[in-house]
């Protein structure tokens, strides 16, 4: 920690308010931090000191958190109020040039060959205050890493890093099996360097417009908490790892569900019967005896471009969930329905590619690419209704926007009519429904309608909704 | 009433353990033990210790959550206690449980007796048979109280255990209350399979167990295989990492690493390559879809 900071948080009273402002910052960010718990981390910043930055950083983290899920968030924060140093880089207040581009990528080249951690900290600081700078001249407006980046371009180093270290090799000996992997390990440095571009960046903006505000603004909220409407692939691919943990905590919901269900209900028939014998009274109440079936699960997924992503997400999650159930279908349309079940089943292997599968070799379109919610609703209940059973559960994903085409309530009341329950759950936030072309009122009317925008609304309503 | 030694005595249940002085202590003795602690476990390990307050280790299988627990309790000089958590455990197994066969014989035994003499008799400390919880806080010498697997016990024990882990006192009704003279270093572990409660979190201090950068794994992988040469043991922890980048159905966990590298140390390899790889790629992953996958990522069919 540079001078400046140590000087900063020496004094008691602004160190309480930082951590204050640090734990209001995570609150802000959706992590639960008890009062009892900023006590804890304000012993815990007694007992290990300022002067390393890495234990503070985890000593807070095992007082303030709870999951693995918030710890990007936790780290994003932690950057900003207790930063690293203060100001631009030691190298350039000491009144040295500030590198240019060429010489900063030759260093960069060099770091990621070596990966040198400190080496590309040090640089990232460097590339950010001489390339990242906007605005007026002399005293910059502010601080961008996608700037930084843009000019820096590290992903381009990436060939001349590999003939540098394979030169290297070279000289010493013949080409080694692990050599096949430096690409890959080169391509994960490089990633690095980038999320300490942007930490960088964050920091120095984070002086300029104060702190709090830059951890409102500028922080990546966690995983779960990500619109699927808004998720790019980098953070579905995210999304996806989180399937299997989410399915097995949600078997294990079910499964309590199960068992409290099973010692539930009172069966009044038996009851009254047995009552006979005591004079009327019911002495002793007979519950019903459930039989153990599992019930069936029908997934209609709207695999249009808008929603795709929260489809996948969610028929991943249930086919990971296949097991809970006697029997699960999936089916997928944009304008015209079809099965998808074994595309489904199959491809348990490479998540990522499903959407693609799914466009390609399942029948999903006809004529246009824009989804017609009217007429795919109107052949599911024409062609699928009749094998409902009283098990059935339906549950209907999409964001019910129609492109102006008949809703076709009709079908979708036919469906309802047929299964045990139908649910729709929309990737939509509630405010946006029936603006435009949404038919999400019509259909609401119908069945019942849920918000369901992040991982973890659907995860909470799933778990409530499924049938046990 | 029987009598329990330290039925009465006082603690401060927020009294530090101090088995450590200082993070590097921390890290130092759990390195002689065997155990090669990154930064952040020691000082979470450090900050348990001194704030008293129970450690909740979550992480994938087998980066060493247990080890942790023994480490410490062999560097404090301590008792290794530990309750192993399973769909069903209750009560009578976690803390305590009467003797009831020894119960009858001691009723048969003594038939001339009052029934006032049996009756305290048979509930003294002689019939009680205490279970990990009640151990871990009776006595005075140093104790380290292992919960393992905790996520895979019901939700009722939690609230068992939140009693416990709070005041670290147990109530025996025949009895009277059993206190803690000296609290336990409690470590709990999980591998989150279920969602322990908000509550049971709140109480301890958390700390995940990831998968170590590629120079403490390597550090591991040669205290651990201490014949293995040092450029293998590097490529090793190399290739283990790559296969965890790949997305497979169960990732290697440094466990697998030390497996493979004993494998290698047992096959004489020396170094690297394709017909080493491919022989021994069952001992790092434990699918055949992921061994399949990790073969075409990794070219090695192109021999």
């Amino acid at each position: 920690m540079s001078p400046a900071a140590s000087e900063n948080s020496a004094s008691g009273s602004g160190l309480a308010e930082r951590l204050t402002g640090f734990v209001r910052a995570l609150r802000a960010q959706g992590v639960r931090v008890g009062t009892g718990e900023s006590v804890d981390a304000g012993l815990a910043v007694e007992v290990l000191g300022l002067a390393d930055r890495e234990r503070l950083r985890a000593g807070l983290a095992a007082t303030l958190l709870h999951q693995e899920g918030q710890r990007a968030v936790f780290d994003q924060v932690f950057d900003l109020y207790f930063p690293r140093t203060v100001g631009a880089p030691d190298s350039v207040t000491e009144g040295q040039v500030s590198p240019g581009r060429e010489e900063l990528r030759d260093r960069l080249a060099a770091a990621l060959a070596a990966g040198d951690g400190a080496g590309l900290e040090q640089i990232a600081a460097e590339a950010v205050d001489a390339l990242g700078g906007y605005g007026s001249a002399s005293g910059s407006d502010g601080w961008s890493a996608y700037q930084t980046l843009d000019r820096l371009r590290p992903q381009t180093l990436l060939a001349r890093v590999l003939a540098a270290l394979r030169a290297e090799a070279g000289e010493t000996g013949s080409e080694a099996f692990t050599d096949r992997l430096t690409a890959d390990e080169i391509r994960r440095r490089i990633e690095r360097f980038r999320g300490l571009v942007a930490t960088e960046a964050r920091r120095r903006v984070a002086e300029r417009r104060g702190t709090d505000e830059i951890a409102r603004r500028a922080v990546l909220p966690s995983a779960d908490r990500v619109d699927f409407l808004v998720a790019h692939s980098s953070r579905l691919a995210e999304l996806h790892r989180t399937v299997g943990p989410l399915a097995r905590k949600l078997a294990t919901r079910l499964a309590a569900r199960r068992r409290r269900a099973a010692r539930g209900s009172i069966d009044l028939r038996r009851t009254v019967r047995r009552s006979l014998s005591t004079g009327g009274v019911p002495m002793r109440p007979v519950l019903r005896r459930r039989r153990p079936v599992r019930p069936e699960l029908v997934l209609l997924c709207d695999v249009s471009g808008s929603v795709a992503g929260f489809a996948q997400f969610t028929m991943l999650l249930i086919q990971a969930l296949h097991d809970q159930f006697s029997k699960v279908r999936v089916f997928a349309f944009v304008n015209c329905v079809d099965e998808v079940t074994d595309l489904l089943s199959r491809g348990r292997a490479d998540p990522a590619g499903l959407g693609g599968r799914i466009l390609t070799e399942a029948t999903v379109t006809r004529w246009h690419d824009s989804s017609d919610y009217g007429t795919a609703l109107g052949e599911f209940a024409d062609r699928y209704a009749h094998t409902f059973t009283p098990r059935t559960c339906v549950f209907v994903l999409g964001d019910a926007r129609t492109n102006r085409t008949p809703p076709g309530a009709a079908a979708l009341r036919t469906v309802r009519d047929r299964a045990r329950r139908v649910y729709w759950l929309n990737p939509e936030r509630r405010a946006l429904w029936d603006t435009g072309d949404s038919a999400a009122s019509v259909y609401a009317d119908v069945v019942d309608m849920y918000e369901c925008r992040t991982v973890r609304q659907l995860g909470a309503i799933v778990g409530r909704l499924l049938p046990v | 009433m029987g009598t329990i030694e330290d039925l009465a005595e006082d603690m401060d249940v927020t009294a530090p353990t101090g088995y450590f002085a200082s993070v590097d202590e921390v890290a130092d003795r759990l390195a002689e033990a065997g155990y090669l602690a990154s930064p952040a476990v020691a000082t979470t390990v450090f900050l348990a210790d001194r704030l008293g307050k129970p450690l909740l280790v979550e992480g994938p299988a087998g980066v060493g959550k247990t080890e942790l627990a023994k480490a410490v309790a062999e560097v404090a000089g301590a008792r290794l206690v530990r309750l192993q958590c399973y769909e069903g455990v209750d009560e009578a197994r976690a803390l305590y449980e009467w003797n009831h066969a020894k119960q009858l014989l001691r009723i048969t035994a003594g038939r001339e007796e009052s029934w006032d003499e049996t009756r305290t008799d048979i509930f003294s400390e002689e019939f009680l048979l205490p279970r990990p919880l009640l151990t871990a806080i009776r006595g005075a010498d140093p104790k380290v109280l292992l919960i393992d697997e905790t996520d895979k016990a019901d939700v009722e024990v939690e609230g068992l255990l939140l009693e416990v882990l709070s005041d670290f006192q147990v109530t025996v009704p025949e009895l009277g209350t059993v206190k803690a003279s000296r609290r336990p270093f409690v470590v709990l572990t999980s591998n989150a399979a279920r969602e322990l409660s908000e509550a049971l979190r709140r109480r301890c201090l958390f700390l995940h167990i990831g998968f170590p950068d590629a120079e403490l794994e390597q550090r591991i992988v040669r205290l651990k295989v201490p014949g293995l040469d040092a450029t293998l043991a590097a490529s090793v922890v190399r290739v283990v990492g790559a296969l965890r980048a790949m997305d497979l159905r169960k990732v290697p966990s440094v466990a697998e690493t030390v497996d493979w590298a004993r494998t290698l140390l047992a096959l004489g390899a020396d170094t690297l390559d394709e017909t080493v790889v491919r022989q021994s790629l069952g001992v790092v992953l434990k699918h055949q879809e992921d061994v399949l996958k990790a073969t075409a990522q990794l070219d090695l069919d192109a021999v």
